[in-house]
């Protein structure tokens, strides 16, 4: 028997990940071609400071989307993290301890949605509605409309610093670790097949022996601890610790996450497509902006783009997905009915 | 039934148990012109959108895009003011119902056509819709001056006691909850929302009732727009943004199961009432006011694990039962334990 | 009526799903008034047809006439609408309506404006139960109903659809003797009103009971119709298998060794009591019952899927952890599950991640590209999968090479102990034979195997030691020389005479 109908190049290249790869290289083509100042240093220097946060938290939501879960809480844990990273600074605690803490209690709000989801079996998206609230509240509690600066410099300018004369920041390099890691724990690891077993069936998961409930617990922690440093690199690279800090992140995550091919439904999704996807968003968003465009705008596009990337699929799959539903004998349909 | 209504008063009982708390602390709360008036005019638009929001939930979707359609409508409403100021008053607020009713089917076009996720669909158009208001208004905002003044009264004026925005309000309630309860078309959406591949499978006209329930959405939410023209006196690009999440929230705490299928838009009501007056009571009992949206949240948290804690405790009492009457009783497959809702989504896709 | 013109008539109706042919040529002639029994093993095309009758699938080919009119339904709801109804063996109903709504769904009567008249739609369903002669609250929601009341709440609303032709899919694989009896006098009933009706049964002792006319199919076609009085049961098995009985159950004899499952105590509030057995290596203990009473969750219960409420499980001297499958399987625990596509595979994934999704998944802590492919070729070629390739998804094969890479999967862990549920449900003759010679060379190797199955004859055919279970207990145990279908099937229905408490264990 054949282990692969096609060799493994052409699957590759044939994925749904790779199209947004490709519309990635295309915008950025295009952009430098017809964008004045586009091709500039400062133009790649300011895209990557700007995604930071948002592929930050997209590399766990990731994982998290590819269980069919969802974490919206993500931007609070950032708001809550850049308070807490303030306050203890001001406090006097060192900046590595605060972050450690920060980093900790991030982990923490995780572990909460992760135990409710998973061991209170709470479906996902009303949970994190919650403490979406919760967490933001608990930021502007502690910090009212105040705000804590006065970070060291040395902190402040590391966050936006560049790599020697090039114009990449430093954090790239941060960036491209953890997505590496993230990479390959979706990709190369029992556990990322677990995850994506979960999303496809988690029944048929259980019955392999995969521990369910512990992968999600694990996922929504690692969202809220990555979130939460995602919350110190916002406070440095913006010198200033406030509630509202991040506010409605967690769309910009989500629609990345979802342009890049995860499947909402769970089971299918690749790490290149999500950092494409992040990609692509702060590409539009820089040329746009290059270009005169207002904010609304680029918001319009993304918007668009997520309807878009939903939808084309499934008209495009629509014949394709019929015709496979009808060839498959129900043998278990009882029982697919009721579930 | 009975665990529904039961549902409903627990959400009352809180409710009144806050406004007694509060009401002892400062008696101002309640019995003052004042304070009467807040109780019943705050709440008023929420309660709008958490019943248009409890139609869309009952049947397992999601709008998260009403928060931006109440920007846009409200925003057109202050704009017809300016740009057609002869029109009458009814005709501007029908023109805002208007063009809510059309950006929710759009919403429910997508939904019930391409059969793609309420989720992902109303986080796009909420980008969308904000977009466009924000590109039509700019920096551009409508103030009180620009709009009649008998609009604006709208906003305050009283009824024997009682503000002209919950008189609609409760309008709105009333004839969305008759028609849940005694239309054909109510009952199929809760039978949409209980199981939509059953639903496909009975014949039930599954995606008409899918756009009628969007676009209800949508003209409340347009309508919703109005009335927070005529509250305010001023409406910014910036209107209603992250009011998707109290709606849900709202509609949550009132006992709309989140996966469809049950619950009351009297609910969802009580829930919207609930949460505004939370909010307000708060700093009277001394919390600042910082902490409100901590509260809420924790509200929410609390009354989906109840929930969950009311259900399980039911099917265990089914299983007891089970065991209590064994021949000629019942005898069931599959586990005891209810199904982990994880599986839920995947019930959708199986559908489509 | 025998010789009234038929009701409902299939000549010669084809589907196929992809490369598998489901239903190559069925034929079915019912008459009005009369109670025709439709027979035939697992995957002979059974439930095909009644999905064609039903509106489920279209047929690839064939006639299809509804009062001698040829019809093509598009729907379910189109041929409700014509009067067909179908009864599933488990109904989809709305849980969260009541057993009224559920009833009147779409159609319920109105009162002015449109309004829905409440109080004539809950005096209809209470008739409509009161003319069954069945008790039921009529304002309950229809969450929690037992199956039986399931059933026939789906009858009172073929009923109030004055459905001419009703089937019933395998309506009483779940239920009790005493619901059986209610269910059979509704049938009749509906006979006497002049309806067709049409009754899926492996049972041939309720066909006896209960039918007219019989249809036999295998494979997918239409072997014979007679009149029930005119053939006997014999005559009916030897049709409905086709094919030596020995050659399909190759039972080796084996001498049991060590005791490699003990199950002591088991006890789930609902579900099952205080179930103890053992299970020796080199032995097939087969767990016969009727659908429902408790096999597959003590199965599920025993290997941590469910967890239990007292009791313990020991695998190979080790007492397990209840509630942790990777326990159970690291202790040499392996379950082939009932549900094959639900919980058997994940069907969307390749056959290689299925094949190593346990076994190599539990050793390496990073899966490099071909690892998973290099565990499949050989276990797929151990057991003779056919599959395009092995990163084709597991969806576009038949049930019975999905069986395989699920045996396969399992067998790649080198399991002490294998839980076979319903091991050859809805596969091929040809396939399932292969599965139990698998099973039997297995056992000869010196695996202990439970076997559930709902198919009294593979029970029978292939176990060294039966355990009956009824109502979430084990109420007998007998050896092969004891296990005769009779005291099988005494010892498994509820309210038998006497419990048979036969054979030296």
């Amino acid at each position: 028997m054949r282990s692969h109908a096609r060799p493994w190049w052409q699957r590759a290249l044939l994925t749904r990940e790779m199209l947004t790869v490709a519309i990635l290289v295309v915008a950025w083509v295009v952009a430098s071609a017809t964008v004045r100042g586009f091709d500039g240093p400062l133009t790649i220097t300011y895209l990557v400071l700007d995604i930071a946060p948002v592929l930050l938290v997209a590399l766990p939501m990731t994982l998290i989307v590819a269980t069919g879960e969802i974490d919206l809480s993500v931007a609070s844990v950032v708001g809550l993290s850049s308070v807490t990273f303030g306050l203890l600074y001001q406090a006097g605690l060192g900046l590595w301890a605060a972050l450690a803490a920060s980093v900790l209690l991030g982990a923490v709000c995780g572990a909460v949605n992760g135990a409710l989801v998973a061991y209170a079996g709470l479906p996902s998206l009303a949970v994190t509605i919650g403490s979406l609230a919760l967490y933001r509240g608990l930021a502007v509690g502690l910090l009212g409309t105040t705000a804590v600066t006065g970070f060291p410099d040395s902190w402040t300018d590391g966050a936006t610093a560049n790599l020697s004369e090039s114009p990449w920041p430093v954090v790239t390099l941060g960036l491209l670790a953890l997505a590496a890691v993230f990479a390959v724990l979706l990709h190369a690891t029992p556990f990322g097949r677990n995850v994506l077993d979960i999303g496809r069936s988690s029944e048929a998961a259980r019955f392999s022996g995969v521990d369910v409930r512990r992968t999600l617990l694990i996922l929504f922690v690692l969202s809220g601890a990555v979130s939460a440093l995602a919350g110190v690199y916002y406070t440095l690279r913006y010198g200033s610790a406030r509630g509202d800090n991040a506010t409605g992140l967690e769309l910009q995550v989500v629609a990345a996450v979802l342009l890049g091919g995860v499947s909402i439904f769970g089971g299918r999704g690749a790490l290149h497509g999500v950092v494409a996807g992040v990609l692509l968003i702060g590409v539009l968003g820089s040329a746009l902006r290059l270009e005169g465009v207002t904010v609304n705008v680029i918001n319009i596009v993304i918007g668009t783009a997520l309807v878009v990337s939903v939808v084309a699929p499934r008209i495009a799959g629509g014949v394709r997905v019929r015709r496979r539903a009808s060839t498959s004998p129900r043998d278990g349909s009882a029982v697919a009915q009721r579930s | 039934m009975s665990l529904l209504r039961r549902r409903e008063a627990g959400i009352a009982l809180a409710l009144l148990l806050v406004i007694g708390v509060t009401t002892v602390v400062q008696p101002g709360f309640l019995f003052s012109a004042g304070g009467w008036r807040d109780l019943l005019l705050t709440p008023a638009i929420l309660v709008v959108l958490a019943v248009g929001q409890a139609v869309v939930v009952i049947t397992r979707n999601v709008d998260l895009s009403v928060g931006s359609v109440l920007g846009l409508t409200a925003y057109l409403t202050g704009r017809l003011f300016i740009d057609a100021p002869d029109l009458p008053l009814v005709v501007v607020a029908l023109a805002a119902v208007a063009a809510g009713t059309l950006l929710g089917l759009v919403n429910g076009a997508i939904v019930a056509f391409a059969r793609v996720p309420a989720l992902v669909i109303t986080l796009g158009t909420l980008y969308v819709y904000r977009g466009v208001t924000l590109t039509w208004a700019g920096s551009d905002r409508i103030d009180a001056g620009d709009m009649p003044r008998a609009f604006l009264r709208l906003g305050t004026q009283q009824v024997l006691g009682v503000p002209v925005l919950t008189i609609v309000a409760a309008v709105v309630l009333a004839a969305v909850a008759h028609y849940l309860h005694t239309s054909r078309g109510g009952r199929q959406l809760y039978a949409i929302g209980s199981d939509p591949a059953a639903a496909a499978l009975a014949g039930l006209p599954v995606r008409r009732r899918l756009l009628g329930a969007f676009a209800l959405g949508g003209a409340l939410a347009g309508l919703a727009g109005v009335m927070f023209a005529a509250r305010y006196g001023t409406v910014s690009s910036g209107a209603g943004t992250g009011m998707e999440l109290q709606v849900v929230g709202a509609v949550v705490v009132g006992g709309v199961a989140i996966f469809g299928g049950s619950g009351t838009v009297a609910g969802a009501a009580l829930g919207a009432m609930l949460l505004l007056t939370i909010n307000r009571a708060l700093p009277v009992v001394g919390i600042p006011d910082f902490w409100q949206r901590a509260v809420v949240g924790a509200l929410i948290i609390g009354a989906i694990a109840l929930d969950r804690v009311l259900a399980t405790r039911r099917s265990r009492r089914l299983a007891a039962a089970r065991d209590a009457d064994p021949p000629g009783g019942t005898t069931a497959v599959g586990p005891a334990a209810p199904g982990p809702d994880h599986d839920r989504t995947r019930t959708e896709e199986a559908t489509a | 009526m025998p010789n009234a013109a038929p009701m409902l008539r299939l000549e010669g109706v084809a589907k196929s799903f992809g490369p598998v042919a489901a239903l190559r040529s069925g034929t079915l002639v019912v008459r009005p008034g009369s109670i025709h029994a439709l027979v035939g093993e697992n995957g002979a095309g059974k439930s095909t047809l009644v999905k064609i009758v039903g509106g489920v699938h279209r047929r690839d080919a064939g006639v299809v006439e509804l009062d001698g009119t040829p019809v093509d339904f598009g729907g379910p709801a189109e041929a409700k609408a014509a009067g067909v109804a179908v009864i599933h063996q488990e109904p989809a109903s709305f849980p969260d309506l009541t057993v009224t709504e559920n009833i009147y769904l779409g159609r319920e009567p109105l009162r002015r404006f449109r309004r829905i008249d409440r109080r004539a739609m809950r005096d209809g369903a209470r008739e409509l139960f009161r003319s069954l002669g069945v008790d039921l609250d009529p304002d309950r929601p229809a969450e929690g109903l037992s199956i039986a009341d399931q059933q026939i709440v789906e009858i009172a609303k073929a009923i109030s659809l004055d459905a001419r032709v009703l089937v019933m899919d395998e309506p009483t694989a779940a239920l009790s003797a005493v619901e059986v009896r209610r269910l059979f006098t509704v049938a009749r009933g509906l006979r006497d009103a002049g309806r067709a009706v049409v009754f899926i049964s492996h049972r041939l002792d309720e066909v006896a009971d209960l039918c007219d006319t019989v249809t036999v199919m295998r494979d997918g076609a239409h072997v014979s119709t007679d009149a029930v009085a005119d053939v006997t049961p014999d005559e009916l098995v030897r049709r409905m298998v086709g094919r030596d009985v020995a050659e399909l159950y190759p039972k080796v004899p084996s001498t049991p060794g060590e005791v490699a499952l003990r199950v002591e105590g088991l006890e789930s509030t609902g579900t099952f009591h205080d179930v103890s057995f053992e299970v020796r290596a080199g032995e097939i203990v087969g767990l016969a019952g009727l659908v429902g009473a408790g096999r597959s969750e003590i199965a599920r219960a025993v290997f941590g899927v469910d967890r239990y409420d007292a009791g313990r499980v020991v695998v190979g001297g080790r007492v397990l952890t209840p509630g942790d499958p990777a326990a159970a399987i690291a202790a040499g625990l392996a379950l082939v599950p009932e549900d094959r596509r639900l919980q058997g595979l994940v069907v969307e994934s390749s056959v290689a991640r299925n094949v190593s999704s346990v076994a190599l998944r539990r050793r390496r802590a990073v899966l490099l590209p071909g690892a998973e492919a290099e565990l499949a070729r050989d276990w797929a070629g151990r057991l003779a999968v056919k599959a395009g390739a092995l990163d084709a998804d597991a969806t576009t094969m038949s049930g019975g090479n999905q069986q395989k890479v699920v045996l396969a999967k399992w067998l790649a862990t080198h399991p002490k102990v294998l839980i076979v549920d319903e091991p050859t449900r809805g596969i091929d003759v040809g396939t399932k034979a292969e599965v139990h010679r698998l099973l039997s060379g297995l056992a000869a190797q010196g695996l202990a195997v439970l076997m559930i199955s709902s198919e009294l004859s593979e029970v029978l055919g292939m176990a060294d030691r039966v355990l009956v279970v009824r109502e979430g207990r084990i109420v007998a145990e007998l050896d092969r020389a004891a296990a005769t279908p009779e005291a099988v099937m005494r010892a498994a229905t509820p309210g038998a005479s006497a419990v048979a408490e036969g054979g030296a264990a």
